[in-house]
């Protein structure tokens, strides 16, 4: 039985079965060509961070021109009142920013559990919603929101105080940066949390229910270990977005809340000096080091638990 | 009386489960309401109200701030070639690497991604400042400038914010990508081939329809952003490639001109609902289209 011919019109001659040893000289361009395209992207994500790294070690004060080694402007950075007020600020406001927005985005995910599909979509658009418009819309919104709340209030409260001499009045400080990353790392959280708690194994907690634990006991024992590696995702990003954010803090910063961010931003209006390098070379080293304890955390966590964690599972699996 | 019992224990059940889901609730929802529902009602309502003579807001309704944001229209036309050339930019230089982390990396693909994740979650400020010096004269400027022996100047421009732009938010455009790629089924190229398809052929036909949903995904995540970005033509721009982000921080910080800043950003969240009504309905054009990842 011989092939029926096909009439192939307007379909190339394709080279039928590529028998022997013919090289595939396109093919291995092609190839040739993702490879050499990922390198370089990677050396363009890297570069920038080499460069500031290497630059805070110079020891000309001119920032781009090398003169050789020496660790002199760390010691700068560490005398210098103004970063050490702003790295305060900094820890301030991130520290209370990462619990509250872990804790509130870990109930919601839970809470959202329990209610009907029309509330839940209503709070999973304001979720997407807070995510994803820019950054500089939080900023304003929240600035334009203190403000005339402020305006509000602040009568009232020096109505209410006999003593007009030294009046408590409400203002932009660490308590507004504050709840301004908080609605947005709190949303970062219900996502991550809730991809983990989407894809948890339910028989366990049914099984619990089965042997008459109660919800508390169902929760401590069950669901939230199960949680946990979320949770500390969800902490880590927290903090390292509120330690190294500037547009939100500086809408809503107060005259004496300045971040390490806003010091650092202030600098570049002159020029780049060694000692900005050498103090964002400690800002990159302290947010990679705590990568690369939740990085740690969920390794062993999942060693134990026998499940698949890692951070950037995590970051890439939430939907 | 025991039917009785239980039927009263439930509906107490029921309401103290009722009353755990608000209380689970009960900060988000202060948290939206207030900072966020209620903020962006404002900006709404401020877009057609007055500017106070020391700054603020004062109730009005007039069109004044949309007839001269619409006047000087240049920061939001700039914003929108930027963040349309910025999302081509992450594309072009995204999908190649995206493809090869999911088709090609083997072994090293944790890695990689873990290498993309990191520059992603270290601050956008000092990642974006290190072009100062990278690019600057002691940098590709000074080394086109000695090769060219003329003058030669990339900070302060567009390209320099360009530059800034792809940098900043590529890792967003990959991590969709590699997603949609990494869950197509490996089978369906080597089908494609065995009819006889060539690399192109079947990359066109199978692979990127294949990709297309994390390529819009990765799209929209980069582009509204970019809408909205400051802190990068303001480093890398000097300032003076002036994008909506720069007008707004001029019109709410320097000017306190609420009501005319509040229409510029009203401008912007209707620019950022054109992009999302774009994406849902390109979602729902087709079932295979349903399970694309948001983040």
């Amino acid at each position: 039985m011989t092939a029926p011919t096909i009439p192939a019109s307007g379909v190339r001659e394709m080279p039928r079965p590529r028998v022997g040893p013919k090289v595939d000289r396109l093919g291995l361009l092609v190839e040739g060509y993702f490879r050499a395209h990922t390198v370089l992207v990677y050396a363009f994500l890297y570069l920038p961070i080499l460069v500031v790294v290497l630059f805070s070690f110079n020891a000309n004060r001119q920032a781009t021109v090398w003169l050789g080694f020496s660790t002199a402007w760390y010691g700068e950075a560490f005398r210098d009142v103004f970063v050490q007020k702003a790295l305060l600020n900094s820890f301030i406001v991130a520290i209370p920013n990462a619990i509250l927005a872990t804790t509130f985005g870990t109930m919601a995910a839970l809470g959202l559990q329990r209610v009907g599909r029309k509330t839940r979509s209503s709070y999973d658009s304001l979720t997407y919603i807070s995510v994803i418009v820019p950054e500089i819309t939080i900023a304003l919104a929240t600035l334009i929101f203190f403000a005339s709340s402020f305006d509000v209030v602040n009568p009232i409260l020096s109505a209410l105080q006999g003593d007009p001499a030294k009046p408590f009045k409400l203002g932009f400080g660490h308590s507004t940066i504050i709840a301004a990353h908080v609605l947005f790392n709190t949303s970062l959280v219900l996502l991550i949390v809730r991809a983990r708690l989407s894809g948890m194994d339910r028989t366990l907690v049914e099984a619990s229910y089965d042997l008459f634990a109660t919800p508390w006991r169902t929760f401590r024992q069950i669901t939230f270990p199960q949680l946990l590696p979320a949770i500390v995702a969800g902490f880590l990003l927290a903090f390292t977005f509120s330690f190294d954010d500037y547009l939100i803090t500086t809408f809503n910063s107060g005259p004496a809340s300045s971040t390490l961010p806003l010091w650092i931003f202030g600098q570049l209006r002159k020029t780049v000096t060694p000692e900005t390098n050498a103090v964002a070379t400690m800002v990159l080293a302290f947010t990679l080091g705590m990568l690369f304890v939740g990085q740690w955390v969920l390794r062993r966590q999942s060693r134990r638990g026998g499940q698949e964690a890692s951070m950037a599972s995590i970051i890439t699996e939430e939907r | 009386m025991s039917a009785r019992t239980t039927a009263r224990s439930d509906t107490g059940g029921r309401a103290k489960s009722a009353l755990l889901t608000g209380a689970l609730l009960l900060p988000i929802s202060v948290w939206y309401l207030l900072l966020l529902v209620v903020p962006l009602v404002m900006v709404a309502i401020f877009s057609f109200g007055r500017r106070a003579p020391n700054g603020g807001y004062v109730a009005d309704f007039t069109l004044d701030n949309y007839a001269r944001a619409l006047g000087t229209i240049d920061p939001f036309l700039t914003s929108l070639s930027m963040a349309i050339g910025g999302t081509i930019g992450t594309l072009l230089v995204g999908l190649p690497l995206a493809y090869f982390m999911a088709t090609r990396a083997g072994r090293w693909k944790g890695l990689l991604l873990l290498l993309l994740i990191i520059p992603f979650w270290t601050s956008f400020l000092i990642r974006t400042y290190s072009w100062l010096i990278l690019l600057g004269q002691g940098g590709l400027a000074g080394f086109l400038a000695d090769l060219t022996g003329g003058e030669f100047r990339i900070l302060g421009t567009w390209s320099a914010v360009m530059v800034g732009l792809v940098y900043g938010y590529l890792p967003l455009m990959v991590f969709p990508i590699y997603v949609t790629l990494e869950r197509m089924d490996r089978t369906l190229i080597e089908a494609s081939k065995d009819l006889g398809a060539g690399r192109w052929a079947s990359f066109r036909q199978v692979t990127l329809p294949i990709a297309l949903p994390g390529l819009v995904t990765g799209s929209l995540l980069v582009f509204i952003p970019m809408m909205g970005e400051y802190v990068i033509p303001q480093i890398l721009g000097y300032g003076r490639v002036f994008l909506m982000g720069n007008a707004l921080y001029l019109d709410f910080v320097e000017f306190r001109n609420w009501p005319a800043g509040s229409a510029k950003a009203v401008m912007l969240i209707v620019i950022m609902l054109v992009a999302i009504t774009f994406y849902l309905w390109f979602l729902n054009r087709g079932r295979r289209t349903r399970e694309v990842s948001m983040l």
